[in-house]
Parts: C-alpha cells; structure tokens; sequence
C-alpha cells in the first residue's frame, strides 16, 4: 500500500493514497462535521458541512482524496461559521418540530445544532408547505425533515436498477420521490429499518415500530456528535 | 421526426393530463437502442410530439430501460422544457431576463395574457396555447423574445403578439406565424466572424502534425478557454490525452446559458463550420473518435442547418472515416440537445445530462479529462475556444499570439446589450476597455455594467477604464449595460437573484437555500425595513456560498455582493440608518384573510406592526 | 441597588415553559431573593407597573392580542428572552403553517369538523373583542428584537436557570451541553 505523509491542523500524520480527507482525519481522531457522508455507501458532497481549506482552497473532505503533502485545515474559524450557519439554513428551510418528531436525540441534523449551540437561526423560516407520504406499507417519509442529502438515494440496491429513491425537480423545488409500488413488493422490516437508519434526521420512519430509548437517554442527549471520533483521538 | 412543418399533434386529454401513443414512444425509444444513457434524448421526442411527458408515457420508458417510474421523472423533473403536464398545442415560453424587462417584457406578457384568456404558468381551457417564462434564451440583443415549439419570435410588440396570438388561435404551422426571425447582430468582425479561411485546411495541415505537435502548437498560442474559467486548452488537453482510458470523447459546451450571453449563437449560425474543424482537431489531439456538440434546448432552430452542416462536411471527407484522408483518424460528431437547465453549461453537469440524467454537477477531482463522458477521458470546450484553436492550427500560434495582450492572446467575442443603440456581437481584440466598448455601442449615461453575466460583476464608472482581459476584467463574453435611469437593486439584482434560485440544482445547500434567503434579505430592504445589519449579515454569507460544490453556487451571491461592493450608496439609501431592529412584520396583511374569512372588519389599533 | 424585575407571559403556548420554570424547585427561593416579579402569570399582576429589567416570553405569535402584548414587552422590559420551541421557531401551533391557509383552518374548526354542532347560521366567531388570527404563527423575533433565545420544548429548568442567573448576577452564560435540547 502507498503510503503518503498529509499535513492535518499542523501536524503531519502518515495516510494511506486515495483514501478521502475525511476518513484519514476520522482514523486520526480528528471529527469533521458531516451529514450527507454515510459510511459505506459512495460520498457525494452535497451537504457541504464537511468543508475544509485543503491546499489552501474550500473543498470536501468527504470527496477529495488524499494526496501527498496536501495541507488540511478541518476547524478554522471560518469554516465552523461555514457549518453552524449551513445547520441554520435546514432548520429554516425545512419544518423541524423537534418536540414531535421520532428522531429527536437521535438526528443528526438537531445534534449538530447542538454542537454548535444553535439557540435560533440567524434566518427567518420558510414554513414551506410540504407533505407526509405515508402511502406505503413499510415506511413514512416525511418531507418536512427531509435535508435532501441523498444518503437514501445513493445507497446502492442489488441489482441497481430499478432505484428506489430519487429526486424530483430542482434547486429549492427538489424533493425525494419513491418508487412505492417496487418498496412495497421488496421491502421486508430489514430493508425498511435498513432505509430509516441510513436517514441522518426523521424523514424516513418505518412503519409499526414504536420508540425503544425514552427522551433523555437518547445518542446525542449526552454527547455531542463527534465526541466518539475525538476520544479516540490519538495523543 | 416526422412532424418537420406542422406544429405538434394536439395532445389528447385524459382527466387533465395528457395522453401518449405507446407505439410512438417505442419507436422513439427504439430509434435510441432503447439506451437509458439516450433518456433525454426519448424525453425530448416525446416532449414535442405531445407537448407533454405523460405518465403513459413514461411507464413505456421506464419498463422498456428497466428504470422505475421514479426514475424516469427523477431526469425528466429537471428540465425546464420538459413536463408531465400538458403545455398546449402552442407553448409560449417568455423570456424573463432583465434586458427583456428593460425592453417591455411585461407589456408583453400582459398582451400574451389577454389574448389568449389566461394566466402565464397556464394552459388555455381549450388546450391549445400555454403561456410560461423562461430565462434567457440568447437573443439579448433583440428582446423582448419567446419561443413557441422551437421558433423563436423576436423584438416582440403589441402588435405582434396579437398577430402570433391570433395565428395559434387559426392553428397555423409554427413557421408562418408572424416574427419568426433571429437576426445575427455582428457589429465588428475578427479573425473568428471573418469569412476568409478555406474550410478543411485547418484540419489537413492538422493530420500532418503528432497530435503532440498539435497540442505544442496550441500551447504556444497560449489560447485558453472562452467558456468563462479561462483555462488554457493545451493544458487540458494535455491531461485529457495523457489520461487512461477505452475511449477519449470531446465535447462542445454550446449550453450558452449565462444571461445576456450570445456569442456562441452568432458561431453556430454563421460560423459552424469552423467549430467543427475546432472539435476535429480536438478530436485528433486527444485521440477521440467521438465529438458531441451539447446544444441548449433554446438553440432546437438551429437543428436542421447544423445538421446539413455535418452533412456536408462528411460528404467532403471532413468528417466520419479517415478524415482528411489521414488513415486511422476516424472522428464524428453528433449533437445532443439540453432539456433546460442553466448548470449544464457547467462542464461536469453537461457530462450527466448527456448521460440521460439530471444535470448535477459532480464532486471533482476527478476532472473530466480524467473521467468524464462515461467515466472515460473527456475534454469539455466553448465553442469559441473550438473556433479559435481551428484558426492557430490554419494561421499558426505566433500569428494569433500578436493577437491581444502579452496573458490573453486573440480575440474575444463580447455579446451586447441592454442601454445601448447598439445590441450585438463584437469581436474585439483582448485588451480593450470597458469605455472603448461603451463607445463602439453607443452607450451613453451608464449606470453600470454587467461584465459576464449575473455571475460575473456589476462594475461602476470608476472601473471603465479597465482592460478585458484575463489579467484584468475577465468575461465569458457577456456585458450588459445599465443606464442611470435603472433602479440596479430592483430592477437588476432581483432579476439576477431570482434566476439563480431557479437554476440552483439543488443539491448543496447552501446553493439551494442561501439564494432564497438573500432574496428575502433583498427583499426586506426594498419593501423599506432594511437596516445596516441586513447589509452585513448579507457580506457575511459570502464564505458560505464559497463552499459550494460548482460555478454557480459560488457565484450565486455576485449580484448582490458585488452592488454591495459597488454602489453601497443605491443599498444605504434604502435603509433606515439609526435603527438596528425593524422588522418585516404587517400586522394588516398577517390578519386580513382571517378577517376575511370571519367576515369581520380588521380592527388595527395605534400600534400596527 | 434594587432587586432587578423580571415579567414573563405566555402567548400561543401551552404554560409547559412556565411550568418548566417552576421546576428549578427549591432554586425559586433563590430566585425570589434576587429578583422581583412584575406582570406575569406567576403574581398574577396583569399589567405592567413599572419597567422591567428582563421580560420572559413563552409561545409564538398566532393572533393580533399576541402582538400587542409581545410590543408591549418589547416597550417595558430592557432584555427579552424567547423561552421555547413556541416562541423561538412556533412550534406545534405552527404546524399549521405549513399545511394549511388560516382560511381552511378557520371552515375546518367551525364550520366542517364532525365535531362542529349547532352552528346551522355557519359563523366563524367575528366578536370585534375577539383577538384576530394571523395567517400564520410567527417566532417572537420575526416581530420584536428578541435578546436571548431558551429552547426546548419545555426548556430544561436548568437552562432557564442557568441563564437567569447569569443575566441577573452579570457573569458570562454557562450553558452546559445537556441543558440545550429541542425537545
Ligand atoms: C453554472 C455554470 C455554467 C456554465 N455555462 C457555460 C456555458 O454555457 N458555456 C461554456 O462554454 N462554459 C460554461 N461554463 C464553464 C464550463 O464549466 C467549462 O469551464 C467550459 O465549458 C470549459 O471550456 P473552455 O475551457 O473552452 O472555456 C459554465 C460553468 C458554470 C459553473
Ligand atoms: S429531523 Fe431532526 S431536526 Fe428535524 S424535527 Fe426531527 S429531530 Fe428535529
Ligand atoms: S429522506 Fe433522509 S436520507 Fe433521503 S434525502 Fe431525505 S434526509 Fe437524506
Ligand atoms: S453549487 Fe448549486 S448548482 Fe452547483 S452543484 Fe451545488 S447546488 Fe448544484
Ligand atoms: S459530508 Fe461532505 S459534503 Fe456532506
């Protein structure tokens, strides 16, 4: 395996060629904000929360791979403002009722809120008129959380086509649409709770299941998200 | 197709939507290998038989590529140009830029409207004509302008579209309707608009060189890209041919999507023939067998004669087997269209959308010269790039190299409008001013101009002594004048903003919400509750917009920050400077559906909101 | 140096935030030592005596009362904080803002509704003392400059607190992860 020396926060760490910024910084103890990033399914940056200065220009950790010598900042000030305020525009642009949604302690998106102390965002909300699809058997989907981060969409089914996930229109009119019919036939509970998991907020509920952890005990209640990355922080 | 001279088949109705003939959709699909990669290709077929994409339809298509229905309105949503919903016998599509404005769009708009009985965004009740806007088409320099199936009706008056409306109403061919005509509004010739090379030379003292030698010649022509980011084409080339791969492919970006940009219209009707020597040699440097020539939906008219064009040229051995008689250089090009969409001009997003699906710029690196077309090794040019490199390999780079400035070499094709006596192309050596333009157009009392397009710069007076030129003011070939009598903010920076928003992808977020939010910004200070604090909530959004994945997304703000930037003065005399809190809040307007409903008079204390 | 003065009201909530707020148990005693309660449900003074130092606002805006109240706190209290999901973002009164025109909303409760009996003259309750309804719910900062922002639904007492204390006392805000929940 080739390896190659990187430059990360000012100090220099051995990687691995080809692997993204974001999992070489990962391994190091280094957290980098993400939400459209999923383990194990193909980076597509479109959340943009994951912005680093990466040799010396705004680009994503989750899709830029390694290259020798490159020089990455993960956390300048700039870039935190870039993230806290990207976590202001979902909550404005979509319909986040924390207090009635499944997700909550568990959303990646309101964790995030939490770790930037995001008491109200600076933008006034758009209150957008979007609906619930609860037409299928298996799951909800809920468009009012949706972030439109596409983890549903790029999550790979075998064979890959037909999909069932996809996007519909554009810019601020895009939303998820779903094959019903195709999730209907082949979903069973393994895939529907499968698709809910891979959903970083509450857009994607499965059906006939209740909550297992009460408010309070909840992933992100607390620790903030992250924090397990940082304690594995090499030192 | 076989509906060349008839305007599209009136599309019968089911239940409001539109319904389509299987058969024909088969044979589209079939006339397409039923490739999925060709969807839009099948998508826009059926669009101008039909007038619409109906769900018939699209169940054919996605049982035929095996996609799901999903999948198939997952490209299909995306475009602009193609809908579900029936768009008329007649679609009317309006163009709503700022220079259409300028022009009178909306005394027009109100005409189209009461002629016909209905509202834009609509289709008449008899089904036969629907009104929609769309943004620039690229006749900037004779505004106002629509196109209706295809055509495009110029310098639109009153009058006129009472005629064009009365002939859709008689069910005339598209063809015969009045004001069918796009005028080429070349004002200056250069090397490139000048008629003077023998077609085929180009290209035979090409194949007499080591695409080595080709792309060394280009090289020292030091060319670089006219599509905006000014990257030198030998270098491009150099990755493209270097890179690994089973196929190499070139590709012309004709998707001249940036308002108020036309130049690449004038080449493509005046001047094809030297594009496609360009993409030939292109072809040949790069080791491609296959060039595309991405067209913009806007630009269908053109169809025909660009066809015959290539025609010709395969029928002089210019083109398809051992071209120029060079054996083992094999090169064609075919043209496919866009459905729509301002992002596919952005070279990675015009790869998708080639591909058959929505056109969402991907995450680079990689770069297409590496993997691009089909994940093979692509190179993307503008098509006066593609001209210009015909015209180094017929003139020779140290000829074009005393063309311009010591960085930017030859000549540019500046593409004119707004308050000038003037619209049209110049062909303009690199280095001229902005004030030596203002004066070959006739532009006098300017406010402002626009230097590239909405994602370019609003520049003021004090900068007009600068040189275009990559060094200096550097422009993808758009200026659009302003003169003082214009409300910038108003008129101009909303115009600007809300095009973005519509042609956002809608994938990063800050592209697709941040746009809607400095619209409301905007908005709040041109309805008189601005305060300085809006201004500078506004200058720090910049960042974030820089973290964008793609051209537009980063430059999405330019409009706004770049008046702010200019003329904060227009944005200080809108707001209330000793006050650091106002709110958007009308307490009238917030209860008066309420009142309404409740049949009760809204009873507003001393305090409104 | 007096006590500083502290009003709290609510308007589209639920006195969940007020609630809440008793819920710093024996920290009321505190409370009570360093601060003095002008208008507020907690004293039941209904109008504002004199200025405050901090006005406490829970719920969102929905009607024209909402309004001039919230004005009026903006008016007497030098420092405002939104306390909730209601009267930071409109929580679950806002709901409505998003699925339905206020219109429909208004037919729906009085006029269409299973439940709806014995309203055969189909009036929608128009008594000019009656507040007015806004078309939708609005956060309190979309109306008045709000100064703080508490949220959770119903904020932690610890939150709540916390945060008095430091206002009260000057010192700097200390609000531990835990306490800044949405839920
Ligand atoms: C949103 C956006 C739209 C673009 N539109 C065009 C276009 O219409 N034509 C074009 O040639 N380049 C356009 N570009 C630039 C292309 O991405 C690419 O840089 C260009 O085609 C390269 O050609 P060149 O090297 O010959 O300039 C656009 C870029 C962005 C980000
Ligand atoms: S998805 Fe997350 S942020 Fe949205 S309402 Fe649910 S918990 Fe809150
Ligand atoms: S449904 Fe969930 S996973 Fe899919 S795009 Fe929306 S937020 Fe992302
Ligand atoms: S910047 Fe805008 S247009 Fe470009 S990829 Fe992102 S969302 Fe799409
Ligand atoms: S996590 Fe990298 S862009 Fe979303």
């Amino acid at each position: 395996m080739d390896k190659i020396l990187v430059r990360i926060n000012g100090k220099d760490y051995s990687a691995e060629a080809g692997k993204m910024v974001l999992d070489i910084a990962t391994e190091n103890g280094i957290y980098i904000p993400t939400l459209c990033h999923y383990e194990g399914i193909k980076p597509q940056g479109s959340c943009r929360m994951c912005t680093c200065m990466i040799d010396g220009r705004k680009m994503t950790a989750c899709t830029t791979p390694v290259t020798h010598r490159m020089v990455i900042e993960t956390q300048t000030k700039e870039l935190e403002e870039i993230r806290s305020t990207i976590v202001e525009l979902l909550f404005a642009e979509g319909n986040h009722f924390c207090p009635a949604c499944e997700r909550s302690g568990n959303c990646e998106l309101q964790a995030l809120a939490y770790r930037y102390k995001m008491m109200v965002p600076q933008f006034p909300f758009e209150f957008p008129n979007k609906q619930l699809d609860a037409k299928n058997s298996k799951i909800l989907i809920d468009h009012n959380r949706c972030i439109l981060c596409k983890r549903c969409i790029r999550r790979k089914k075998e064979p890959e086509n037909p999909t069932w996930f996809v996007f519909k229109g554009r810019g601020y009119k895009t939303q998820i649409a779903v094959d019903h019919e195709m999730i209907d036939k082949e979903f069973d509970d393994e895939l529907a709770q499968k698709a809910m998991d891979t959903c970083p907020v509450g857009a994607i509920i499965r059906k006939e299941k209740g909550y297992d952890v009460p408010i309070g005990e909840r992933k992100y209640d607390k620790d903030p998200i992250g924090s397990n990355i940082e304690k594995g922080a090499k030192l | 197709m076989g509906n060349k001279k008839s305007p599209r088949s009136n599309p019968k109705r089911k239940n409001g939507q539109c319904s389509c003939n299987r058969e024909f959709v088969k044979n589209v699909l079939e006339k397409y290998n039923n490739d999925p990669t060709r969807l839009m290709d099948v998508l826009i077929d059926v669009q101008e038989e039909y007038g619409c994409i109906s769900d018939e339809a699209v169940d054919v298509i996605a049982k035929t590529i095996n996609y799901s229905v999903a999948q198939v309105e997952q490209t299909l949503s995306f475009y602009h140009f193609l809908s579900q919903k029936a768009t008329g016998k007649y679609a009317v599509y309006l163009n709503d830029n700022v220079v259409s404005e300028m022009m009178g769009r909306e005394e027009i708009a109100d005409v189209f409207e009461k002629e016909v009985g209905s509202k834009f965004g609509n289709v008449s009740k008899d089904g036969k004509i629907g009104l929609f806007n769309t943004s620039c088409i690229g006749m900037n320099d004779q505004e106002p302008s629509a196109i209706i199936n295809k055509r495009i009706f110029t310098k639109l008056t009153k009058e006129k579209v009472k005629k064009i409306v009365d002939g859709m109403k008689n069910g005339l061919d598209v063809e015969d309707l009045p004001g069918t005509d796009v005028k080429s509004n070349i004002l200056k010739q250069g090397p490139i608009l000048i008629k003077d090379s023998v077609l085929g030379d180009a290209i035979k003292k090409t194949v007499q060189m080591k695409p080595d030698e080709v792309i060394e010649e280009i090289k020292q022509s030091n060319l670089r890209g006219r599509g905006g980011a000014g990257f030198p084409t030998a270098m491009k080339w150099r990755f493209c041919r270097d890179a690994q791969g089973e196929k190499h492919y070139v590709f012309c970006n004709a998707d001249e999507g940036e308002p108020g940009t036309f130049k690449d219209r004038i080449i493509l009707t005046e001047r094809s023939q030297l594009l496609f020597a360009g993409m030939t040699i292109a072809g040949y440097a790069i080791g491609a067998e296959e060039g595309i020539l991405y067209l913009r939906y806007e630009y269908k008219y053109m169809k025909e004669q660009l066809e015959q064009v290539l025609n010709n040229l395969r029928k002089q051995g210019l083109l398809g087997k051992d071209v120029a008689g060079e054996k083992g250089f094999n090169f064609d090009i075919r043209i496919q269209f866009g459905g729509g969409a301002y992002v596919c001009g952005e070279e990675s997003a015009l790869l998708e959308s080639a591909e058959g699906k929505r056109g969402e710029p991907r995450d680079r690196p990689p770069f297409p010269v590496v993997k691009g077309y089909h994940q093979q090794p692509t190179a993307v040019n503008n098509v006066e790039t593609l001209c210009a490199v015909a015209k180094v390999m017929h003139n020779g780079a140290k000829w074009y190299r005393s063309l311009g400035t010591l960085d930017s070499t030859g000549s540019k094709l500046v593409s004119v409008s707004g308050d000038c006596a003037k619209p049209g192309v110049y062909e303009i050596e690199w280095g001229f001013t902005v004030n030596e333009v203002l004066e070959l157009v006739g532009a006098t009392d300017v406010q402002a101009v626009q230097v590239g397009g909405p994602s370019g710069k609003c520049i003021a007076p004090n900068e007009f002594n600068r040189k275009l030129a990559y060094e200096d003011l550097a422009t993808g070939g758009s200026l659009i004048i302003f003169n003082n009598k214009r409300d910038l903010i108003e008129d101009v920076v909303l115009n600007f903003t809300n095009f973005f928003i519509e042609e956002s992808c809608g994938s990063c977020v800050p592209c697709r919400a941040m746009t809607v939010q400095f619209k409301k910004k905007l908005e709040k200070i041109l309805n008189g509750n601005g305060v300085k604090q809006d201004i500078e909530q506004m200058l720090s959004w910049e960042k974030v917009m820089q973290s964008n994945r793609c051209g537009l997304g980063q430059t999405a703000a330019n409009p706004i920050l770049s008046t702010i930037n200019n003329f904060r003065e227009l944005y200080d005399k809108k707001i209330n400077k000793d006050k650091d809190f106002i709110s958007d809040f009308d307490l009238k307007a917030a209860v008066a559906e309420s009142c309404k409903t409740a049949n009760r008079i809204p009873n507003i204390g001393g305090d409104n909101g | 140096m007096s006590k500083p003065i502290v009003a709290t009201t609510s308007l589209a909530g639920c006195f969940g935030c007020h609630m809440s707020f008793l819920d710093i148990d024996e920290r009321i005693l505190d409370l009570i030592e360093l601060v003095e309660f002008n208008k507020s449900p907690i004293d039941d003074i209904k109008t504002f005596t004199k200025k405050c130092d901090i006005g406490i606002i829970e719920g969102g805006v929905c009607n024209s009362e909402n309004v001039h109240i919230l004005k009026e706190f903006r008016k007497n209290c030098k420092i405002l904080i939104s306390l909730g999901e209601c009267a930071i973002m409109g929580g679950l009164p806002a709901v409505r803002n998003n699925n339905a025109p206020i219109s429909e909303c208004l037919e729906e409760a009085y006029l269409n509704c299973v439940s709806v009996q014995a309203n055969d003259e189909k009036i929608i309750p128009n008594d000019d003392e009656l507040p007015m309804i806004l078309d939708k719910v609005y956060p309190c900062h979309e109306i008045v400059k709000i100064d703080y922002h508490l949220p959770g639904c119903a904020p932690r007492a610890d939150l709540i607190w916390n945060a008095l204390e430091a206002l009260v006392t000057g010192n700097e805000m200390d609000l531990p992860y835990e306490v800044i929940k949405f839920d």
